[in-house]
Order: structure tokens, then sequence, then C-alpha cells
């Protein structure tokens, strides 16, 4: 089964990316992290998201549509990349939220593809 | 002492023995449960009111008791099972108002947590929750096992021991050490999960690592004879006496080779020894027991300033003969490495069959140890950056980073 690990950044985690006394250590984290899941032959992708104030929002509001600079919701956390694995279950994608290099990891259970698609291929 | 935080003490205290002794005489674990749960609601609203009881436990037993009857009748239990629940509570009624204390039934639901049908990973969080009363929350956390989910487990267990009616008769004697052994593994597994738990957060809950030790100490009084239950509690015992010494003032990690001798704790290391003696005396080798003996060699340093890698080896040796884990493989390859080289250490370390240490990290720590030992960069820097990856602990993956650190100001 798959599960996608959402990983939980806060501003001075997403500072430390480019802060020359801190970046090392934190891309090191994410180096060994990632060494210890490619060793384990279960990840099915992988992706770190650039900073949350370079994300642009589309929202509609009742029939308009409406562009915003930044993330939606604002909140202390932002997501700050994922991870797909392939794992058993609930219990082994947890284990694996549980060995990353941040404090917020959200778990969730991926859907299968649908069936069928429009043109029945 | 206020009367809510007698209520808070009787129900650790109490509330093992209260659903153990209930449980035995009326299976349904779930309704008694429920009933503990109601006795207590009461207890909260009522002896604030007019004080606490002579007897508080007899006072519980009766309200759940009762509560029982009245979800039997609700449920139309038939006739032969009331029955039982009515000499049962003739017996309650006796207990209560006698100064005897009622039957401890602890170890018989201990027996059932770990019975084989049920199954081996959840006999702890399941022993945790009825002997001791810790919510399915908290077990969760302990075991990141998402909440619901280890709700439902129990749950379903719950449902297992009442429709496959699941034994709670002693087991016969020449069955005890069989038994006995999957509730010392249970144990074992509180304790170390409570291990990882005391290094993750500092809480103000009592630590899951001490709940162990008192789960290993009610069987005491059980199995005066049995020198697996002694090796077990030594060896819970010496690796507390470390707590401390694991970190330093920061909070840095200190492996065990480095820790100062003088923060462990003295008392609970002579304690440990006691205990170890006692197992000794059976003559009678044991895999807790040999633990222990290790835990006991390291306790030594203390004393003689110097660790006897030797004795180690060989009881890791031992060890390995009687219940090869991947802990006790490991163990032996760090041992060996100090006593007979490093490079004897890796071969143990290269014979372990790779598919098995996959997620293991303390076969990556030591192996990017010993490698960084030999000088074999490369292979030091991918097995260290394996273990920093498998590690959980915050402080240990800092630890293990400064390793990395070094290796690579060498390069320099």
């Amino acid at each position: 089964m798959s599960y996608t690990l959402m990983f939980y950044e806060s501003q001075e985690d997403f500072e430390a990316r480019t802060d020359p006394s801190r970046q090392q250590e934190y891309l090191a984290g994410w180096t060994h992290y990632v060494h210890a899941l490619r060793q384990a032959g279960i990840v099915v992708f992988g992706s770190g998201l650039y900073a949350p104030e370079t994300a642009a929002t589309m929202k509609r509001r009742g029939g308009e549509m409406a562009v915003q600079d930044g993330p939606f919701p604002e909140t202390k956390e932002q997501l700050g990349g994922i991870f797909v694995i392939d794992v058993p279950d609930i219990d082994t994608a947890l284990e694996w939220a549980a060995r990353g290099p941040v404090d917020t990891v959200e778990v969730r259970q991926n859907m299968p593809a649908l069936k069928q698609s429009i043109d029945g291929n | 002492m206020e009367t809510n935080q007698v209520i808070e003490e009787t129900a650790r205290q109490a509330y093992g023995r209260l659903l153990s002794y209930l449980v035995v005489n009326w299976r349904d674990l779930q309704a008694v449960e429920d009933a503990i749960g109601d006795a207590f609601l009461a207890a909260l609203e009522i002896w604030p009111k007019v004080g606490v009881p002579d007897m508080p436990e007899a006072w519980l037993l009766t309200v759940a008791r009762r509560r029982l009857i009245d979800r039997a009748r609700r449920d139309r239990i038939s006739e032969s099972a009331l029955l039982t629940l009515f000499a049962m509570s003739e017996n309650t009624q006796r207990l209560a108002s006698s100064s005897v204390a009622f039957p401890d039934e602890r170890l018989r639901m201990m027996f059932l947590c770990t019975d084989q049908a049920i199954d081996p990973v959840m006999r702890t969080p399941l022993m945790l929750q009825t002997v001791l009363g810790i919510d399915a929350a908290r077990i969760a956390s302990a075991f990141i096992i998402k909440p619901s989910t280890m709700s439902q487990r129990l749950t379903r267990i719950k449902a297992k021991i009442r429709t496959e009616r699941l034994v709670f008769e002693m087991p016969d004697k020449e069955e005890i050490p069989d038994r006995l052994d999957s509730v010392l593994e249970a144990i074992y597994a509180a304790y170390g999960r409570g291990w990882d738990e005391a290094a993750i957060v500092d809480s103000p809950r009592r630590r899951l690592a001490e709940e162990a030790i008192y789960l290993g100490k009610l069987l005491l009084p059980f199995a005066p004879r049995e020198s697996e239950v002694y090796g077990l509690l030594a060896f819970m015992l010496f690796c507390e006496a470390r707590r401390e010494a694991r970190r330093d003032e920061e909070g840095n990690y200190i492996p065990l080779s480095e820790q100062e001798c003088t923060r462990w704790d003295l008392s609970l290391i002579m304690e440990a020894e006691r205990y170890l003696h006692t197992a000794s005396q059976a003559g009678r080798m044991g895999r807790f027991q040999l633990m222990a003996a290790i835990q006991s060699v390291h306790a030594q340093r203390l004393r003689t300033g110097r660790i006897e890698w030797m004795a180690i080896a060989q009881l890791y040796e031992g060890l390995v003969r009687l219940h090869p884990t991947l802990g006790a493989l490991v163990g032996q390859a760090a041992a060996v490495a100090e006593v007979y080289g490093t490079e004897r250490g890796i071969t143990l370390l290269e014979a372990i069959p790779s598919a098995e240490v996959v997620n293991y990290q303390s076969y990556w720590a030591l192996a990017g140890h010993l490698y960084k030992r030999m000088n074999r960069k490369e292979e030091a820097l991918s097995a260290y950056s394996r273990a920093i990856g498998l590690s959980i602990d915050t402080s240990v993956r800092q630890f293990l980073s400064r390793q990395v650190n070094e290796i690579e100001m060498q390069h320099l």
C-alpha cells in the first residue's frame, strides 16, 4: 500500500535552507533520511518544495477567480516536502515518519488509481 | 491529600487488581472496563462530598459489580451467567466487609494477555491497558501507532477473548516456564518502548519504563523460583540506573562506554545486582539473565574504572547461542571488536544477512563506528548516514552527525 508522508516545516526550517551557518546541517539531515529511505527500497516518489512565500494560490469565491501570493492556509508550519512510500501498513509508514528530520509529519494513505479513464483506455 | 489525588492514587494502585479480579470471574473484558470506569466516575462525584471510604478499593469493587449486574440484566444475559455474577457479588460483598484484601489476579491477567491466540505485537499494549490502566492514546504514542488503530485493535482483542472464551486459568506447572516467557517478552517490549520514549520526551507522567519495572516486580511473589523473572528485572534496573547519564546537561547523547559512572544511580545498580545474584542461584542460564550479566559487567566500571570487554564478549557469545536476536548479534560484534580487534568485529557484522538489517539502526551505527576506526572513510560515511536516517531520537542523530563531521574534517 502506498502512503504519503507530508513534512511540515517551521519558518526557521525554511530559513535554514539558505542560511549559510545552518544550511549544511539542514541539508545533511535530509540527505541521511533520504539515503535510509532509498536503501529500504520503498520510495515511490519524493520531492522537497520551495518555501511557502514562493507559492501562488488560486481560489474561487462564488464563481469569481482570485489568485493570491503565498500558501493556503497561512499557518505556523507549512508543507516543506512529501514522500510517497510503498509499505505494508500505516504502522510502518508512521515509523518512517518518526525518522524524518522535521517535527511534524502527516501520514495519509494514497487512494488507488481510478480504474477507468474517460476515453476508456 | 486532596480527594481527587486520593482517587488518582487509588486508581494507580487498584485499577489492575480490580479489573483482573472482575475479569477472571466475569469474562467480558470490555464490560468490566466500562464498569470500573463508571465506578471511578462515581468516586469522583461522591467522595468529595462524603469523604473517602475506609476501604476505597472495596467501595469501587462494589460499585463496579453493581454496574456489571445492571448491564447483564439489560443485555438479557442467560440465567446461568447471571448466577456466576451473583456468586461473585456475594464474594465481593464479603471481601468488602472484611479487612482482607481481595485476591490479586493480575498474574492470571498477564497470562491471558500473552495467550497464544493473541497477536504477539498486541500483548504488551493489552497488558499495559488492563493491568496498569494506561489509556489507548498514550500506548499508541509510545508505540508510534495511529491512536484509533490502537483502540480498534484493543477492542477487537477484547471481543475475541469473550467470543473465543480464552481461559483465565493459571497454566499447569510444566507449562509455566513457557508461558512465563511470553509474559517476560511482553514486559521487555514495554521497557524497550519506555527506553525510547524517555529519550524522546521529558514527560511528567510516570514513564513507561517504570511501568514495565512495576509489572516485573508483580511477578516476583508468584514466581519465586523462576530465574528469568529476576534476570529481566535486573536487566531493566541496570538500564534504569544509567538513565540520567545517557545525556549531558545540554541534552547531548552519550554512549554507554563514555558515560560518567558518577552519574549512575548506585542504589538501582545494587538492587539490580541483588536480583542478578538470585537469578544465578537457580543454576540455569537464561536470555534475560545473560543480558543482565552484560549490564553488570558495564556497571563494574564504577569500581574498576575499566570495561571488561572479554567478559562481555563471552556473555554475548552465550546470548547469541541461546537467543540470536539482531540486538545480540550486533552487541557481540561490538564486544569482539574491542577484544580481538576491529577487523574481527566487522567480519561478524558483515556475516549478518543484509536483508535483516535494512532498517536496523544499531547495525549501521556500529558499522559506521568500526569502519571509521579502520579509516575506511567512504564505508563509514555511508553507514553513519543510514544510521542517522533510521534514528528516531534527535540527540542520537546529532551524536552520529558529529561522527560524520569528524570523518569529513579528516578528509580536508
